[in-house]
């Protein structure tokens, strides 16, 4: 398929003799929302890491908005249009909620360098405090925008990942298990942002998830991984039926 | 033939290179501290030997058990129980940082203890000195002496029993366990405290031994050749990645053979052999550092359950009131106006001279602020940086005849630029790995460059004229004092904007999560680059700044490497990211020394004054000397970088927080208690006035 917005060919990755992905091809499509599955040590974390370039493949290719990003460092495939959340929260330490924004906002624009930190003292503009408040309006974060990132409770810190994410304004949105760790309201909280983003924004979102009912209503297409090799791929609710499916992941016996 | 005796000959110091390596890798992989203070450790037994051999004539046997089976050991279980047991969960700056102070600290204290006269001629541990005949065959064509057998045959024994020990004890299992990971070992009943202090003690043994070895190899016992020992030891561990300890042995006895052959076989006249010998250590722990594949990747000490509990989340910020703010900055304008004014009136010449030194170095400390505090890398070669700017300053002064300011702006550019070569392969090393390359750097440095008359001009330092400003003329120390007051002030604003704007954001992002930094598109080597090559070109106005207080571009007198060490273990104790911590360090640095020489003066003088007091006063006023003022200024700066795991945003600026906060709370409980009696809340029950 040629207009797919990621499109990943035959990506192995292998671990000293374990192979963590074996000739895994994904694509991804402009504004869609799709999501990979998989039992616990599948490869997924692994899949995200070569997709999004913390690590490189042993073996295949990633295409991301018609042009090849293989050679591309994490950060200039972030400045290319991909932004992620983290499974394990990686939040700047130090930092407010808004300071999270406008770092991440200036990290795009790449306004304010040497020259205009020393003659201008680059201070927040008020576009920039535009753009960022409403992202955290979008998210519903606006009351803790002062508040220190650190002090905030798990699901508020997915949150404000999420928030950062989206200032980069990305094509597409990686979401690395953006529910572990988070309650049944928490989830459904970040669900309902998720789905927002999506359709408002017209933002493409790859969901690596556990939790197959939001899965489930979340995701238009999935693709499961089992032992490092995709064994499904296609629309979620005729995966999700598929036997060998149920057989790997959720455990089923017949 | 040549060549193979040459490669003999450096065996037994390759031995005690290794013997130091593996001493490193074992406290680094029990209790992940990378101990600088190493050296140190090697010179209070190789002087314990000295003074019970030399001064007080024990036999060896006993000599070497005392200095190397009891002081040392003794040494590594009180710095283990006393300061590393509580570093276990710190970060790995906090622990290299402690590491510092005690590098300096340790060799000062025992100047104390033993006294700083010249320890010529350390004893070997071996009874004969000259060639033994039974030892090598009539008409052999090389040999080595007694004392450099005893050092493979030493190390033979080490390494025999170190291989018992990891193999076949239990001791030894669970050393291995809890180099692993020590919260696995702990969970599976592993006590790894136990462990972690028989490793240090054991680590202590293997320096104190290869101390009191290499000792007789020097002229007279001095820490600085045991420190340049270490350097080569680090080189040999990071041969060995860190972990392996058979590979970091072979990487020891490598390098003592790679530099007697070099010594052999390059020819001796040239400056540039004269320069490489000494510095060969360095050089190879630098290039290693650049080029061992592995180093770049691996992040500090890999524990399979490093993941399990998030880390220790860093103290928490609290935006302070405008009012505190606007108070503070009032507060701090009015009290350094009082103290120019003072400084301008009262102080006399020489007092007057060390403020303005003291200010001087703010400067440099401020280029620590960007590099260390802002950018998170532990630089240990801001004092080379410094020295730059001021040698380029001197030369195009005295080259052109430019005038004194040009060359000041000369001096930044070319530090700068020297920092930024420098700073693109270093700035991809992790914590420890870039703090060595930068102390590789400045060893190299200072041995291979300082010496070259194009570099520094020579033996004889370049002097540098104090400017003529307008109708100013600064070789009066009060217009002098004004003019770097105004140049401190300028670099502090320099500074305070790039850590409030997008540079410090940037950086302060990467600093704490590298991952999410590079998620959101901010380059995180350019952004160090930067920061360093900044950084680089502050210290070099510093440095520009020294030689003009000066009047002279001396190495000797300002930036000679360790001074460098206890520049950054005073900033960083007093707050790595603070103007006020830059400013106070660098004062106190001139001015703390100077006010203990006259405390410790005062008795003496005051004996002189009253020759009648009893004698008992008058022979403890003897005991003090004025000497003992640089040992002991420098014992606290060390001490104090061992604060530095406890705050690690610094001494000055915890005092700071802590009195802001109370500050805001007592206001705001003010506020509250008369706040219901004025508005009267909903709940009040309507007693409004």
């Amino acid at each position: 398929m040629s207009d797919a917005l990621l499109s990943a060919t035959g990506v192995t990755k292998r671990y000293a003799g374990i192979v963590a992905l074996q000739g895994v091809s994904l694509q991804v499509h402009a504004g869609e929302f799709a999501a990979v599955i998989g039992p616990n040590g599948a490869g997924k974390s692994t899949l995200f890491d070569c997709l999004t370039g913390v690590q490189r493949p042993d073996r295949g290719q990633v295409t991301f908005d018609g042009r090849p990003v293989d050679s591309l460092k994490p950060a200039a495939r972030a400045r290319a249009g991909m932004a992620r959340t983290f499974q394990r929260i990686e939040l700047f330490g130090g930092m407010t909620v808004l300071d999270h924004l406008i770092v991440a906002d200036r990290a795009r624009t790449r306004r304010g360098g040497l020259l205009a930190d020393v003659l201008t003292g680059s201070h927040p503009s008020s576009e920039e405090l535009d753009r960022c408040a409403t992202v955290l309006e979008l998210l519903g974060l606006e009351e803790w925008a002062e508040r220190p990132a650190e002090s905030l409770s798990l699901g508020k810190g997915r949150l404000v990942e999420l928030a950062r994410a989206l200032v980069c304004e990305p094509k597409l949105l990686f979401l690395d298990e953006p529910s572990s760790g988070l309650d049944r309201h928490e989830t459904d909280e970040m669900g309902h942002a998720l789905q927002r983003v999506q359709r408002e924004h017209g933002i493409a979102i790859l969901l690596i998830e556990h939790d197959v009912p939001l899965v489930q209503r979340l995701a238009e297409r999935i693709s499961v991984l089992d032992y490092g090799e995709l064994i499904a791929s296609g629309p979620t609710e005729e995966v999700l039926s598929n036997q060998k499916v149920r057989v790997a992941y959720l455990g089923g016996s017949t | 033939m040549q060549l193979l005796e040459y490669a003999i000959r450096g065996i037994p110091t390759g031995c005690v290179f290794a013997l130091l390596a593996v001493g490193l890798v074992l406290t680094y992989k029990t209790s992940g501290v990378f101990n600088l203070a190493y050296a140190g450790q090697a010179y209070v037994s190789a002087i314990v030997y000295y003074e019970l051999r030399k001064e007080l004539e024990w036999p060896l046997v006993a000599a070497g058990v005392v200095s190397i089976l009891v002081v040392a050991p003794l040494i590594g279980l009180l710095l283990e129980r006393v300061l590393f047991r509580y570093l276990r969960s710190a970060g790995s700056m906090a622990k290299l940082v402690t590491s510092l102070g005690l590098l300096i600290a340790i060799p000062e204290i025992a100047k104390l203890v033993f006294g700083s006269e010249t320890r010529k001629n350390p004893p070997p541990l071996w009874w004969v000195r000259r060639t033994d005949e039974w030892l090598w065959p009539e008409g052999a064509t090389f040999v080595l002496d007694a004392g450099q057998v005893a050092t493979i045959v030493s190390t033979l024994v080490v390494v025999v029993g170190l291989v018992i020990l990891f193999r076949s004890t239990n001791l030894g299992l669970r050393m291995r366990a809890v180099v692993e990971s020590p919260r696995l070992a702990e969970l599976s009943g592993v006590d790894s405290e136990r462990v972690s202090m028989a490793a240090w003690m054991l680590s202590s043994v293997l320096a104190g031994l290869a101390g009191v070895l290499i000792a007789p190899l020097f002229a007279s016992l001095n820490p600085f050749d045991l420190f340049t020992l270490l350097v080569a030891a680090l080189a040999a561990t990071v041969f060995g990645g860190l972990s392996s300890i058979p590979l970091t042995f072979v990487g020891g006895i490598l390098l003592g053979v790679l530099q007697a052959v070099l010594a052999g076989t390059l020819p001796t006249d040239s400056v540039l052999t004269n320069g490489l010998r000494p510095s060969l250590p360095f050089v190879v722990l630098f290039l290693l550092l650049l080029f061992r594949p592995g180093l770049r990747s691996t992040r500090e000490l890999v524990d399979p359950l490093a993941t399990v509990d998030a880390p220790p989340p860093p103290p928490v910020v609290r935006a302070r009131p405008q009012w505190v703010a606007t108070s503070a900055r009032v507060f701090g304008v009015v009290v350094s106006l009082v103290a120019l004014l003072v400084s301008w009136f009262a102080l006399d010449q020489y007092w007057l001279g060390l403020a303005i030194s003291g200010l001087v170095l703010s400067v440099t400390m401020m280029s620590l602020i960007v590099v260390v505090g802002m950018g998170g890398m532990l630089s240990l070669c801001q004092a080379a940086l410094a020295a730059i700017g001021a040698f380029a300053l001197a030369q195009v002064v005295e080259a052109s005849g430019a005038p004194v300011v040009v060359g000041l702006v000369v001096g930044i550019l070319v530090a700068a630029a020297v920092g930024a070569l420098l700073a693109v392969p270093v700035v991809r090393l992790d914590g420890v790995y870039l703090a060595l390359a930068t102390l590789a750097f400045a060893l190299m440095f200072q041995s291979i460059f300082v010496p070259l008359s194009w570099v520094s001009g020579g033996a004889v330092p370049i002097s540098v004229p104090r400017p003529v400003i307008g109708p100013l003329d600064l070789s009066d120390d009060r217009y002098f004092l004004v003019f770097v007051v105004v140049c401190v002030i300028a670099t502090a604003l320099v500074v305070i904007r790039l850590r409030e704007g997008t540079t410090g954001r940037f950086l302060q992002a990467l600093q704490t999560s590298d991952v999410a930094a590079a998620s959101i598109g901010i380059d995180g080597p350019r952004a160090r680059v930067v920061a360093f090559t900044i950084a680089a070109g502050i210290a070099g106005f510093g440095g520009g700044l020294a030689a003009i207080d000066l009047g002279q571009a001396s190495y000797e007198a300002s930036f000679p490497y360790i001074i460098g060490l206890v520049w950054v273990a005073l900033l960083v104790s007093a707050g790595a990211r603070s103007i006020q911590a830059a400013v106070l360090s660098g004062l106190f640095f001139f001015l703390f020394p100077a006010l203990l020489d006259k405390l410790f003066a005062f008795p003496g003088n005051w004996v002189e004054t009253n020759p009648d007091a009893p004698s008992w006063v008058a022979s403890i006023a003897d005991t003090i000397q004025p000497t003992w003022a640089q040992s002991v200024a420098f014992i606290l700066f060390g001490i104090g970088a061992i604060t530095y795991a406890k705050h690690p945003e610094g001494s000055i600026e915890a005092q700071t927080t802590a009195s802001v906060n109370a500050l805001v709370r007592r206001v705001e409980a003010r506020n509250a208690a008369r706040e219901p009696a004025r508005v009267g809340g909903p709940g009040t029950g309507g007693t409004t006035p």
